[in-house]
């Protein structure tokens, strides 16, 4: 959020709405009403004393309801934008025109303002990205479960505000009927989701999850908490959803109940469920709090936008796609992403945003960099930076955060008394806007030439800082930050006296190590424009196409002598498609781009480089070619996993793929009148431990494929959960009703294929019926899971990391999907995780995106920490280049002698390599040796004295 | 074609709008991020930890 809030190039709206949308696709003129927020957002600091005064109170909407806030408030402390804005419906003087104005009289920046009035904004865009979010559960279903009729009914967005420490509740889960913290809980799940009565058959996708970390996050609080959840299917299409759901159900002894529940009501305190169980009985049981698990919903303004864009809903209210091209909606350079364009989790959503940016980057290449202002730094004053030190001390208050501590006024006086200290104050947030502009202006006034800020810590704010100092002339070296909050206030809130003593030494300290900091270089490193795609499926081809689109080079470099990989296999899709039409279409668009070069039946040789400078060594039958390219994007695929279990002879027991096959070639074979499917055959704690995603639904488009060719044919499904999540339910529902019968097994016991007298036999246990079950059929179809290709030695080399099923493992499953640790290299496909189609192509996408990024730039600013190695000093020992973790030192000659040499779009700062350099030659950026020594020193400086007189005194 | 405009209009501020705003950015578009609340954050701000890191949603 804050990193768009500081781009230049993003410029975030609030309060506002689409009004209008006219013109040609490429030349959208779009009419915007932004809303009054009654307060000025540059002059608002957040202080918090509008709030302290504000006479109306009203209930809090981020809190789900739960909780009261006054009129004038922020949703939460983090913001964006980081300023107060005034509810008009609950504001006194706004809604009931009385004279309260009580903010404005307290207000010290003079931000807020009642006068303002709705402003309408006319912008023309090349394209729209539509990312409605989430809409409001409809109370209606809701009615029908008890909530809102009786107390102790709670639904999920309830208990995730109640659990949040900074809820209402401050992370107590409490019983709204008497404040007491429920012992026996319910979740109840699919609440307006694959719901025939509701008309809401889709599967929304993220409840099980949902509700799993939820009464994770309960038992962990409260364990002597007993937990019920009543399931259909347990499904996620969470890469790690099975791992953590089956460890927490065995770890805090979840009982899982296979049952939709039937009346609910209130007696004598307790909340009843009326249910039918697993073996067909009645059952009434109580509990404390019953957790409706609700789905998500189209947002409620769907209809609306999509009348303003003109753009298709598909029948559930979301967005109309299509399978093959998941994101375009029915107008031309419109796309839908998020829960928008369905129901999907964190992950899913945020490649999806990176793969409509990749869309609107191919559409948009020729005016790349037309309307972006690029940020630029003044030259730097050379007559400041090379005069006597002179240090500018500034205190953060951070609102109550430090200051509700510790005495900032103390410190204030204390800092003017230190050495080369020209200037010490105090600030409400030192990195507001304002504030900044102050910092900015005072460096001119008092010929600052060093900057210490006693405020939070580095990690986050440090480098808006030191582009304060760069935007005033002075070198962003010259910046020290004391952390007076997370290592002083926050952890000493319980001794105000002793956290102002440690205040002082941590500023005494900064301010020593900032009289000798020396300036850094940034670096300037260019990027070769081209990208090298490993695997030529349809993740690497969509990846290339897209790259090239974007108007890069592209290297396509595939194993097999086709292009196509696993898609070649795949004969029809459950959404009807042609799936090789589709792939030969683009198979004949990659082959005749000319920004693209395909390498068949070829290897990867070595890789070698960096970011922005990469060099591979590529063979092919006897050739051996170098290319250069900034990026690597890895689609590597995967294929079918043999399970050691079950014998698969290709004749009466095969998998998914090869029946498939039998009904593309009509081969069937005239004598099959019955078949079994297994599902998870190898899968999910077997031998593979994970769900494979795709084989719940290659059974569904099978099994439907069956019936459209012969309705008589007898098909049986044996299943632990189907997971056709999402719109993928429908086919499910449509399975059910052309006959395919559905039969449930437990985990403990799974389906035997018995042979005899060339007979087959299926053992299975039906969960329904309780009993064992028999069936004689022709032929057995195993859904077997996915595994990721292993040839791939080229992964060592650049050193990504791998998960414990063998998939390459993502930067961060949320925030960073495809990126892996290793700038410059991005993951899709089934080498990333088992996907279906249409999330291959939205993944491969997502990885263009994130490439094009890196390559658009054409060179590179490095200004990050990065260690030195003085030449003179260097004894060449290779120590360094021995422990350095991130392979940023070479050797290198110079006048015959062997130095250290960093490579600096490698290096990350770590500072090992200094700190066991035998001859101090290596110094880190921003930490030269002499100012740590003079830090360490000021330390303590009286107390050590003491000591050390003592100890004279003694002797 | 070349008559296009390098601006970019997002609607919706939760995670999804959001990051895409951040990568047409990167990209070299000019981005338009609308979002009808005051603050931007989606329903992703008011979870208080995810599935599996269970790290902090904001």
């Amino acid at each position: 959020m804050v990193e768009a809030w500081r781009s230049p190039n993003i410029e975030i709206l609030t309060l506002t709405e689409v009004t209008k949308v006219k013109g040609k696709p490429g030349n959208f003129q779009v009419t915007l009403k932004i809303n009054p927020r009654y307060i000025a957002p540059e002059k608002c600091r957040a202080c918090g004393k509008c709030l302290e005064f504000c006479q109306a109170i009203t209930i809090d909407w981020f809190n789900a309801f739960l909780s009261f806030t006054k009129a004038i408030h922020l949703d939460f402390p983090q913001s964006v934008p980081h300023s107060y804005y005034i509810d008009k419906n609950a504001c006194l003087k706004l809604s009931q025109k009385q004279p309260c104005e009580m903010c404005l009289s307290v207000c010290d920046s003079k931000a807020i303002d009642f006068n303002q009035k709705p402003i309408i904004k006319n912008i023309e865009v090349g394209a729209i990205i539509l990312a409605l979010g989430v809409g409001e559960q409809p109370f209606e279903i809701l009615e029908k479960y008890g909530y809102g009729k009786y107390k102790d009914i709670l639904c999920s967005t309830e208990v995730e505000r109640l659990l949040c420490i900074s809820g209402p509740t401050e992370g107590e889960l409490v019983r709204e009927s008497d404040f007491k913290v429920p012992q026996k809980i319910a979740f109840l799940q699919c609440i307006g989701s694959r719901d025939l009565r509701n008309n809401r058959i889709y599967c929304s996708s993220i409840c099980c999850a949902v509700s799993i970390k939820q009464a994770i996050l309960i038992k962990e609080h409260y364990p002597s908490s007993e937990i019920t959840f009543f399931y259909i299917d347990v499904r996620s299409p969470v890469k790690e959803f099975d791992k953590v759901f089956e460890e927490a159900v065995k770890k805090y002894n979840f009982r899982i109940l296979r049952t939709r529940p039937g009346k609910i009501y209130r007696k004598n305190g307790k909340i009843y469920i009326h249910y039918i169980d697993e073996e067909g009985k009645l059952k009434i049981e109580n509990f404390d709090v019953v957790v409706l698990s609700i789905g998500l919903s189209p947002p409620e303004n769907a209809q609306k936008i999509a009348k303003i864009f003109r753009i298709e809903l598909n029948e559930f209210g979301f967005a109309k796609t299509e399978s093959l091209n998941p994101l375009k909606t029915s107008r031309s350079r419109i796309y839908a992403i998020g829960v928008f364009q369905g129901p999907k989790d964190i992950h899913e959503s945020v490649i999806q945003a990176s793969a409509a940016a990749a869309h609107v980057s191919q559409l948009l290449k020729e005016v790349r960099f037309s309307s972006t202002i690029e940020k630029s730094f003044p030259p730097e004053d050379k007559e400041l930076i090379n005069g006597d030190p002179r240090i500018g001390v500034f205190i953060c208050h951070c609102g109550s955060n430090i200051a509700g501590v510790i005495d900032v006024e103390t410190l204030r006086d204390y800092a003017k008394t230190l050495p080369n200290v020209a200037l010490s104050e105090t600030s409400m947030f030192t990195c507001s806007e304002d504030f900044l502009n102050k910092i900015r202006e005072k460096i001119k006034e008092h010929k600052l030439n060093r900057i210490v800020i006693a405020a939070c810590t580095p990690r986050t704010h440090e480098y808006i800082f030191k582009n304060t100092l760069r935007e005033a002339g002075l070198n962003p070296g010259f910046f020290e930050m004391a952390n007076i909050r997370e290592q002083c206030s926050w952890i000493h809130s319980d001794n105000p006296e002793k956290a102002t003593e440690k205040a002082k030494d941590l500023i005494r300290m900064a301010v020593a190590k900032a009289q000798n900091l020396k300036p850094v270089k940034p670096q300037n490193i260019s990027i070769t424009p081209s990208a090298l795609i490993i695997g030529g499926g349809v993740a690497g081809l969509n990846a290339a196409l897209s790259v090239a689109e974007q108007g890069f080079r592209v290297y396509l470099v595939e194993k097999e002598k086709e292009l196509g990989g696993q898609l070649r296999k795949i004969k029809f899709l459950i959404s009807g498609e042609d799936p090789q039409k589709y792939l030969k279409d683009l198979i004949t668009k990659v082959k005749n781009h000319p920004n693209i070069k395909v390498y068949t039946e070829a290897q990867i040789k070595n890789i070698s480089g960096y970011a922005g400078n990469y060099k591979t060594l590529i063979k092919t039958d006897n050739l051996l070619e170098l290319v250069n390219h900034g990026a690597i994007i890895i689609a590597t695929g995967g294929k079918e996993y043999r399970p050691s279990k079950y014998k698969i002879d290709g004749k009466k027991i095969i998998t998914q793929l090869d029946l498939e096959k039998k009904i593309f070639e009509n081969s069937l074979g005239k004598d099959i009148k019955k078949i079994v499917m297994i599902q998870c055959a190898g899968s999910r704690g077997d031998e593979l431990e994970y769900c494979s995603k795709i084989c719940c639904l290659q059974a569904l488009k099978n099994a439907l494929q069956i019936k459209k060719l012969n309705q008589e044919i007898d098909v049986y499904i044996l299943y632990r959960d189907i997971r056709a999540y999402g719109f993928y339910e429908k086919y499910y529902l449509e399975a059910r009703r052309k006959g395919v019968k559905f039969i449930r097994f437990p985990e403990n016991k799974r389906p035997k294929i018995i042979e005899k007298n060339k007979k087959l036999k299926v053992k299975v246990y039906d969960n329904i019926l309780c009993k064992e079950l028999e069936l004689y059929p022709d032929l057995v179809v195993l859904s077997v899971g996915v595994i990721p290709h292993k040839e791939r030695d080229f992964i060592n080399l650049l050193g990504i990391p791998i998960d414990e099923d063998g998939f390459l493992k993502e930067a961060h499953i949320k925030i960073r999907p495809v990126e892996t640790p290793i700038d410059g290299v991005f993951i899709c496909g089934l080498a990333h995780k088992p996907q279906p189609l249409s999330e291959v192509i939205t993944e491969a996408k997502a990885c263009a995106a994130k490439a094009c990024a890196l390559l658009a730039k054409t060179s590179m600013e490095i200004l990050s920490i990065t260690a030195e190695v003085d030449i003179d000093k260097c004894i060449g020992c290779s120590i360094c280049k021995n422990l350095c973790p991130f392979l940023a030192i070479e050797m290198v000659k110079f006048d015959k002698k062997k130095k250290a040499q960093v490579i600096k779009a490698l290096c990350k700062g770590c500072g090992i390599c200094a700190s066991h350099c035998p001859v101090f030659a290596i110094e880190i950026d921003g930490f030269p040796i002499s100012a740590l020594l003079n830090q360490i020193r000021a330390f303590k400086v009286d107390f050590l004295e003491e000591q050390i007189k003592e100890v004279k005194g003694a002797s | 074609m070349n008559n296009s405009i390098g601006k970019v209009l997002v609607v919706g501020g939760g995670i999804a709008g959001i990051q895409a705003a951040l990568d047409l950015s990167q990209l070299g578009y000019y981005v338009y991020l609308v979002e009808k609340r005051p603050t931007i954050g989606g329903l992703m701000a008011q979870l208080d930890k995810t599935l599996p890191t269970n790290d902090c949603s904001i």
